[in-house]
């Protein structure tokens, strides 16, 4: 036997094995305006039919309606390993005729930032109580947002969605209904789009880069596909036999065929090998590293902050603001002895904050006092 | 026009507001044979001739305006309709343009010929709307450009001396563009409709129609027919107004199998078969504007230019201008207008005026 063999090379293997049985779940959200093709490129992307059951409102009834929020989950087996998918919808997104009329801070779609919000809150909430043996992952870990092909780039409204959804979600742009666009118009769209996610400071997220250590191929095929940003993307789920060598996925027009899998035609074939065959993980990992991280600073450190405001605002300071949580109530399923823990946790944290900011106040009167002296 | 005697309005009829029926001639004309045995010819029917050439000397004019979100193609589709640039294409892919923060009005009046006819074309844009985030009454700008233009003729007729030929700057026909979701309308799409289509012609037509295969147009389009029925938006042709049967089956066809027409623009040019087609190339395909097998644009560009074109301006003129006029007139209390009209006082225009001649 080799001396110099220690074997935990085979790490990865186990490692491979144990994520296999416990299976892996994914939320993927979808959102933009009605029409683009979502739910299709849902349907294309993971083979399913998510949507049989879908109603679409006529426009009277969506001259009344609001956002909301939908769920659907399915489980997708290939190759002996699951997925519990969960895409999450916004029906009703870019409906309103009337948005941000009585105050351009609660714009219509101000419940899909909360939700997300929400799944980060629940997961904090879970990470800091005591029973974390099966905290469940609702976390949105990656929103697909569709952009207009009938545009000339972003509109006001995906600008003002997007900024309000970056720091918190991973963000992949897409274009919808791309065989609405020659080649030409795809280009220069899709350059507009990148000119104007930089000029106005939005984060999408960024694929990383492939290891040294690959080979030329790999690397020119990466690099191609992050060119192809934001994807221009056709969806379908029927077969069409127009006569050609096989039959394909596709459209079919008077004037021809457009195939969902032929990369001359549009962008399918990149968007779901990024998204699902080589960076599904990673967007796992930077929502938790990334993203999560973000989120529970924030809410702790506001919790924090009382007391290292300066000295004009200490008057605004009292027993009420003390005790405000920034963590917003929500009903949770939980036992009540676990809700019943965390509160007692929360005042201890809030009555030690208390002491150290009456500490700071005497320690900072006595030193006027000397400085008066 | 025929003029025929008006029948009497009450004031009561005139404050409702509703548009008459053009007025059948009170004494109805006894037909006349023509005698067989006169040999001869008299030549009455070179009066068309007569009204040709009138036409062809002074020519006329034909007011469009198109509306819709930014994007959609409006400005290729006018181009395309009139084969001239007569629409300066707002995009042009290296330019830095702003989306306007409010709807504006932009006309461009150009004069196009044809076959001796010389046809004074304005094209009003309006950029800018539905393109915010709060689209709120966006369509206000447009409702009022559109009445003012009828302020503006009426004031015209009502002077004393009036010009031989009082310049006509009312929309004619207001070419309203649907985005292609494939869905149904949007709220902004029936808001609009609803306001407007009382006071201009409106032709929705579905925009950039090659993103739809034949089953998905002709589910959209039905879609978007029944939701303009049930909630009571009349497009042009409106039914009402159909003169006789000739006309009714005609529109009929029109109004329940072609509406709205599903286009596609394009100001280039490909092979095809040996010839040169104005179109649309793709990977997949070439698709051909005025072939029908891909799109409808020619049956757009034959209704509106080739076979409505003078109903479009009929329409206009003894509708919605009548009823803008008469609720003009009803709000002055049966007085013309503004005062100022060569700086007299005018007796008062009488309570039952005639329809003002063409």
């Amino acid at each position: 036997m080799d001396k110099e063999y220690v074997g935990f090379a085979a790490l990865p293997n186990q490692l491979h094995r144990k994520s296999v049985k416990k299976g892996f779940d994914f939320t993927l959200m979808v959102a933009g305006e009605s029409g683009l093709g979502k739910s299709t490129l849902i349907n294309s992307l993971f083979l399913t039919n998510l949507y049989e059951d879908r109603q679409i409102p006529e426009a009277s009834a969506r001259l009344t309606q609001t956002l909301t929020i939908e769920r659907r989950g399915v489980e997708i087996e290939e190759g002996g390993i699951k997925v519990k998918l969960t895409v999450v919808d916004t029906p009703g997104f870019g409906d309103s005729i009337s948005d941000c009329r009585h105050s351009p801070h609660t714009p219509s779609w101000l419940p899909v930032v909360r939700f997300i919000e929400e799944q980060f809150e629940q997961y904090l909430r879970d990470e800091s109580g005591l029973n974390r043996k099966n905290i469940q992952d609702s976390r949105v870990h990656c929103c697909l947002y569709f952009i207009s092909p009938f545009g000339r780039g972003l509109r006001p409204l995906d600008v003002a969605f997007l900024r309000a959804v970056h720091e918190k979600v991973n963000i992949i742009p897409v274009i919808g209904k791309a065989d609405a666009l020659m080649p030409k118009e795809t280009q220069a769209l899709k350059q507009k789009i990148r000119e104007q996610l930089k000029e106005e400071e939005i984060n999408i997220y960024q694929f990383p880069e492939c290891d040294s250590d690959e080979d030329e191929d790999f690397k020119r095929q990466d690099a191609e596909m992050k060119e192809s940003i934001p994807f221009a993307v056709v969806g379908s789920c029927e077969v069409v036999r127009d006569g050609g060598p096989r039959p394909v996925r596709g459209r079919h027009y008077s004037w021809g065929t457009v195939e969902v899998e032929n990369p001359h035609h549009c962008d399918f074939l990149n968007l779901r090998r990024m998204l699902v065959q080589t960076h599904l993980q990673d967007l796992k990992e930077v929502t938790h590293d990334l993203l999560y991280e973000g989120y529970r600073a924030r809410c702790l450190q506001s919790l924090a902050r009382p007391g290292a405001r300066d000295r004009a605002s200490r008057s605004k300071l009292s027993r009420q603001s003390a005790t405000e949580i920034p963590l917003p109530m929500l009903p949770l399923a939980d036992t009540e002895k676990l809700i019943r823990e965390k509160d007692e946790e929360l005042r201890r944290m809030q009555e030690m904050l208390e002491k150290m900011q009456a500490q700071m106040q005497l320690s900072q009167a006595q030193g006027e006092q000397s400085d008066a002296l | 026009m025929s003029k025929g005697l008006p029948e009497t309005r009450t004031d009561a009829a005139m404050s409702e507001l509703v548009p008459e029926p053009r007025p059948k001639p009170a004494v109805p004309m006894k037909p006349v044979g023509i005698n067989p045995n006169l040999l001869g010819y008299i030549g009455i029917d070179t009066i068309i001739e007569q009204m040709r050439k009138k036409t062809m000397k002074t020519g006329f004019d034909f007011n469009i305006m198109v509306v819709g979100q930014s994007g959609l193609g409006k400005s290729t589709l006018v181009n395309t309709l009139f084969k001239s640039q007569v629409s300066r294409k707002a995009s042009s892919w290296n330019r830095e343009e702003k989306i306007p923060k409010t709807v504006e009005i932009k006309a461009i009046g150009h004069v196009i010929e044809e076959g001796g006819v010389k046809m004074k074309l304005t094209v009003i844009d309006t950029p800018g709307f539905g393109d915010q985030i709060n689209n709120e009454r966006c369509w206000e700008p447009i409702e009022k450009y559109i009445n003012e233009q009828y302020e503006k003729f009426l004031k015209e007729e009502v002077n004393i001396a009036r010009k031989k030929r009082i310049p006509d700057t009312r929309v004619h026909c207001c070419l309203y563009f649907i985005s292609p979701t494939g869905h149904s309308l949007r709220p902004l799409d029936l808001e609009f409709m609803k306001h407007l289509s009382k006071v201009v012609n409106i032709i929705p037509v579905i925009a950039k129609a090659d993103t739809m295969t034949l089953e998905e147009k002709s589910e959209f389009k039905q879609r978007v027919r029944k939701e303009l029925e049930v909630n009571g938006i009349e497009f042009y042709p409106q039914k009402e107004f159909d003169e006789d049967l000739e006309d009714k089956t005609e529109n009929d066809k029109i109004r329940q199998e072609s509406m709205p027409f599903a286009v596609v623009g394009s100001d280039k040019e490909y092979q095809v078969n040996g010839k040169r087609v104005l179109g649309r190339k793709t990977p997949w395909g070439i698709i051909e504007v005025e072939n029908l097998n891909h799109c409808e644009f020619a049956l757009l560009r034959d209704f509106v230019i080739r076979t409505h074109l003078q109903d479009l301006k009929e329409v206009t003129h003894n509708i919605h201008y009548e009823t803008y006029r008469a609720k003009r007139l009803n709000d002055n209390g049966g007085l013309p207008p503004g005062e100022g009209l060569l700086g007299t006082v005018l007796p008062p225009v009488p309570a039952t005026p005639c329809p003002t001649a063409e």
